[in-house]
């Protein structure tokens, strides 16, 4: 039985149109919403196949505000099986707050004889990008960590997990209990199922709040890269522009 | 005193340590001429030593650390943190860097924790030097962060391709030190135990091909990329996806090309229903000419590429076909 805790950013949609705001200090997600990096996502099924094959629980957390129930419900609704929200106003944490918040949790629970085996978390944030909750987290809690990692496999109180390297695939093991930062691409996240939402509307959420004194994240603005002046020749419209295409492959060489 | 962290490949210094240590080595000038170190950790092959150490002294590097420990044999993130963690505190490190790599980043993460130091993602441009104020690259390099790096050391990854690797002036006879970190038990518990071949290496033919099309949303299903496909084999070439695409599970995932995908430098790239999203134009802006095929002459694919044809992908694409056979034959 392997108890997983996958922990998940509620971060702005990032395909689109980008905002700001107008005093430059956060996104501006109104129109496009919000949604899981797919780090997380990827985080959430491995937390769910290894809860599943080992008779485990997958709980899943973030820290944040109420908004951040949508992601959790989510969450839930593929496979998750129990939910934590942090409470906290995360507008000006760094990843060492964030880490340090999860890490609180994350005792105050296991000494209500809840052991958390293994703690995934993604890679890097869609958002912020900063690389760093899981390490600091595993710190925090005094257990080894792995980044940028693929698949994940527990085996009597040993976990395999592979990720991408320089020279093929590297294979680490850890004994648990292990902290995890998950890279996309190893699985396939699912989708959910009209029951597993159903589920997730039911399943309590756990409401803690954070006690953290936060450093901060330097955060001093945003702002929007320069956009380059467009050079592009259209060569037409529809099919008609095939000819026109043709002529340009044959002209740079690829075409015979 | 700035303190670069050098990957290595076949060839001496990666291409992305060599952008990061020219980032170093201008951000050290405008300190008031700060000096460079650079940390080499591990085991070298001597043709690897030696070219690391000329493309370092091209870069302007005053002392190269080299660290060595018979448990450096194979990766681990905790003992080459060791080797930089030992290095930055014994010559006291202003700053302390590295590229914006899955190591890099890796690395520097577990540095900034244990010397309870603020680490910058991503960097592209210091903005003040004092104190020290960094660009630095969020939302998958959509937008800037302006972030404050207050710590000493501070510790920054830099983007790839954030500066072109520049010679410095003057070129140095860099003095190498050999060091032993102190690596304990726990540095090497994530060490890598194997390296598997990745089955059959199916991204070499995305990355070394000279045409790709690409396909995105705008492919419509999985059964929408027939005409694609056959476009890609008349052109002789191959195909690569978007994320939208790997993650709808329309095409494998090794097919992407981005950010977390393969990076591309074809000589053309033919990109069909994919609108341009940053994170997707960092795998295939290296590609020489770019042609997007798309329903909006505003998607920042058409506005960003060489050439463009507005209009239905599933109408233009087979008609390129048609007249390529027909070319052909
Ligand atoms: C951390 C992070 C990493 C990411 N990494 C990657 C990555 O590696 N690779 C990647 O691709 N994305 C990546 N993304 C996702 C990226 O932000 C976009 O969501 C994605 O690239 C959009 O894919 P798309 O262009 O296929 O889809 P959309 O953005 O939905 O665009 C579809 C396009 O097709 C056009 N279209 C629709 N129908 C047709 C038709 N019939 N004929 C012609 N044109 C049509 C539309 O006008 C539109 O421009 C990443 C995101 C994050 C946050
Ligand atoms: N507020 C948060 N609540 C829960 N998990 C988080 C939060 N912020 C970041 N994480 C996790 O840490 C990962 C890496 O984030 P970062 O280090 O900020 O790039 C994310 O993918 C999440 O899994």
């Amino acid at each position: 039985m392997t108890n997983v805790l996958v922990c998940i950013k509620r971060v702005p949609e990032t395909s689109g149109q980008i905002l700001l705001s107008q005093d430059g200090q956060s996104i501006d997600a109104r129109h496009v919403g919000y949604t899981l990096s797919a780090h997380d996502e990827c985080a959430v099924e491995q937390a769910i196949q290894i809860a599943r094959s080992t008779d485990g629980e997958a709980t899943v957390l973030t820290v944040g505000n109420d908004d951040s129930l949508e992601q959790i419900r989510n969450a839930l609704a593929v496979g998750c099986t129990a939910a934590v929200l942090v409470e906290a106003d995360t507008e000006n944490f760094g990843p060492a707050d964030v880490a340090a918040a999860i890490a609180d949790a994350v005792r105050s629970r296991e000494t209500d004889a809840t052991t958390y085996d293994l703690i995934l978390v993604g890679n890097d944030a869609a958002d912020t990008g900063d690389f760093q909750v899981g390490v600091r987290l595993a710190y925090a809690l005094g257990r080894p960590v792995l980044t940028g990692i693929g698949t994940v496999e527990v085996q009597d109180g040993t976990v395999v997990a592979r990720g991408k390297g320089p020279e093929g695939t590297e294979v680490f093991e850890l004994s648990l209990p292990a902290v995890i930062a998950v890279q996309e691409g190893g699985v396939e996240p699912r989708y959910p199922s009209i029951p597993g939402r159903m589920k997730a509307k039911r399943t309590p959420v756990d409401m803690v709040t954070a006690s953290v004194s936060p450093v901060g994240n330097g955060r001093a603005a945003l702002r929007l890269p320069p956009s380059q002046p467009s050079v592009v020749e259209v060569l037409g419209e529809g099919p008609a522009a095939a000819t026109a295409v043709v002529d340009l492959l044959y002209k740079l060489g690829v075409a015979t | 005193m700035i303190l670069v962290l050098v990957e290595t490949d076949a060839h001496g210094a990666t291409e992305t340590s060599q952008e990061t240590l020219t980032f170093a080595r201008e951000l050290a000038d405008r300190r008031g001429g700060l000096t460079l170190h650079a940390l080499l950790v591990g085991p070298l092959a001597d043709g690897i030593t030696q070219a690391a150490l000329t493309q370092l002294g091209e870069q302007g590097v005053s002392t190269v650390r080299h660290a060595q420990h018979e448990q450096l044999s194979s990766y681990a993130a905790g003992s080459w943190a060791t080797a930089v963690a030992t290095a930055t505190e014994s010559v006291s490190a202003d700053i302390v860097m590295a590229a914006g790599t899955a190591r890099g980043s890796e690395i520097m993460a577990h540095v900034a924790t244990r010397l309870d130091a603020t680490m910058a993602a991503n960097v592209v441009a210091v903005d003040d030097v004092d104190p020290l104020t960094v660009s630095r690259q969020v939302m998958g390099g959509a937008v800037l962060e302006v972030m404050r790096v207050a710590s000493v050391p501070a510790v920054l990854t830099v983007a790839g391709h954030a500066v072109d690797p520049r010679a410095a002036a003057l070129p140095t006879q860099p003095h190498v030190e050999v060091f032993e970190p102190p690596l304990t038990e726990s540095d090497v518990v994530g060490r890598v135990v194997r390296v598997e071949a990745t089955e059959v290496d199916d991204t070499a033919a995305l990355t070394g091909a000279r045409v790709v099309v690409g396909a995105g949303r705008g492919a419509g299903s999985a059964h929408g990329f027939d005409d694609l496909l056959e476009l890609s084999e008349l052109l002789d070439g191959t195909l690569g996806v978007s994320r939208v695409v790997t993650s709808l599970g329309w095409r494998p995932h090794h097919e992407q090309v981005g950010q977390t995908g393969s990076r591309i430098a074809p000589d053309v790239y033919i990109a069909c229903g994919i609108s341009g999203a940053i994170q997707h134009w960092a795998g295939c802006q290296s590609a020489k000419t770019i042609i997007a095929i798309n329903t909006d002459a505003d998607a920042p694919m058409v506005t960003k590429a060489h050439y463009a044809v507005i209009g239905d992908l599933h109408e233009i694409v087979p008609a390129i076909n048609e007249e390529l056979r027909r070319r052909g034959s």
